[in-house]
């Protein structure tokens, strides 16, 4: 199973200047473990040290913000188009 | 108030624009927009509000003009660099358009000032630099109830959305905290295309306006997302989160906070 997942410029260090990365997983939280083989470091940039999602940034599924679906326990499927978005400061 | 001929020949553009006309032209005549940032999102915007004919434009801005802003800072010239930012925007403000009353704020925004800035206008810009100004301009709109349009900017990416406190979703909704210093690349570092800024401070000016005449479809409980590397808009949903800490069922939001700034490199 392939699932397209939407990078931010913030994060694209880390997934080597790819704005778009492949990934799979039955749910959000496996699609991050399995991103992280890839792209190590990226885990740490979506939880804090008490294994939650951060609270500056946001995972939607299509338009869906998980925190409004099942969280990280949200799941995904074939075709979902996964976006990670980043608050961003600069004016 | 009744358009002088000079009026009607200066916003005849926009007066034969049905939803717009006379009357919305003498409401943006009337109408008074605060801007928080004289910089890169605040300049565009600014401009094409002044130019439309908005009666008062507030801008706040504490800095000075620095060459390296003017790669997207377009309020400013070369010949004010060293000019506070707020004085140098109105200087080239009332050159484009004189009917704008353009009140310039040399000061920091913070929790004990800003109520009082905020209060007597119809709604806010915010076009400013760092977590700590977004957050508190955030909480003391929905406070206020005062209508916010949000406009961020990162490299090659641009977000936007617009807030009417009580309705739609705020910027804690979203992003209920900010991040910790250090862990997000400071404003300096970063890196920003001047175009990206112009992008994104003119989809807040249209914001305002749609606001102001009140017509079309606004950006609440939306994010516009923009990607000039790929020139890709994107629009995702932002819930009212009802367990949000300023706008939610039971705020626990008491008293306005300053969170410590971020990018302290900008300081002198
Ligand atoms: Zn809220």
């Amino acid at each position: 199973m392939c699932i397209c997942i939407r990078i931010p410029t913030p994060l694209q260090k880390i997934t080597k200047d790819k704005s778009e990365v492949m990934g799979k997983g039955k749910n959000i939280k496996e699609l991050i473990e399995n991103l992280e083989k890839d792209y190590p470091g990226i885990k740490e940039r979506l939880y804090d040290e008490k294994e939650n999602l951060r609270r500056f940034i946001n995972i939607y599924v299509n338009e869906e913000d998980i925190r409004f679906l099942k969280g990280d326990e949200t799941e995904i499927k074939d075709g979902d188009e996964i976006s990670i978005i980043p608050a961003i400061a600069g004016g | 108030m009744s358009l002088s001929n000079e009026q009607i020949e200066r916003y005849s553009r926009q007066i034969i624009l049905n939803n717009i006309g006379g009357k919305g032209q003498e409401k943006l005549l009337s109408s008074k927009v605060l801007i928080i940032g004289a910089g890169g999102l605040g300049s565009p915007a600014a401009l094409y509000l002044a130019a439309a004919g908005v009666g008062t434009i507030g801008i706040v801005d504490s800095d000075k003009v620095e060459l390296n802003n003017l790669q997207r800072q377009i309020l400013h010239s070369t010949k004010n660099v060293g000019k506070s930012k707020a004085e140098s925007a109105k200087e080239r403000i009332n050159n484009l358009n004189s009917d704008v009353n353009v009140i310039p704020y040399i000061l920091r925004l913070t929790s004990e000032n800003i109520l009082d800035i905020i209060k007597d206008y119809d709604i806010v810009i915010d076009g400013s630099d760092n977590f700590p100004t977004r957050y508190l301009v955030n909480d003391a709109c929905v406070i206020l109830k005062k209508p916010l349009s949000h406009g961020g900017i990162f490299k090659y990416d641009g977000q936007v959305m617009t807030i009417i406190p009580g309705e739609s979703a705020c910027y804690r909704c979203l992003f209920p905290q900010p991040p910790p210093p250090g862990l997000v690349p400071g404003c300096q570092e970063a890196g920003i295309l001047g175009v990206v800024a112009g992008i994104i401070g003119l989809m807040q000016a249209n914001e305002v306006l749609k606001y102001l005449l009140g017509i079309g479809e606004l950006l609440t409980s939306k994010l516009l997302i923009f990607n000039a590397i790929e020139s890709r808009f994107r629009i995702v949903k932002i819930p009212k989160n009802d367990n949000c800490f300023v706008c939610g069922k039971n705020p626990t939001l008491t008293k306005l906070i300053d969170y410590e700034e971020f990018c302290s490199v900008k300081k002198r």
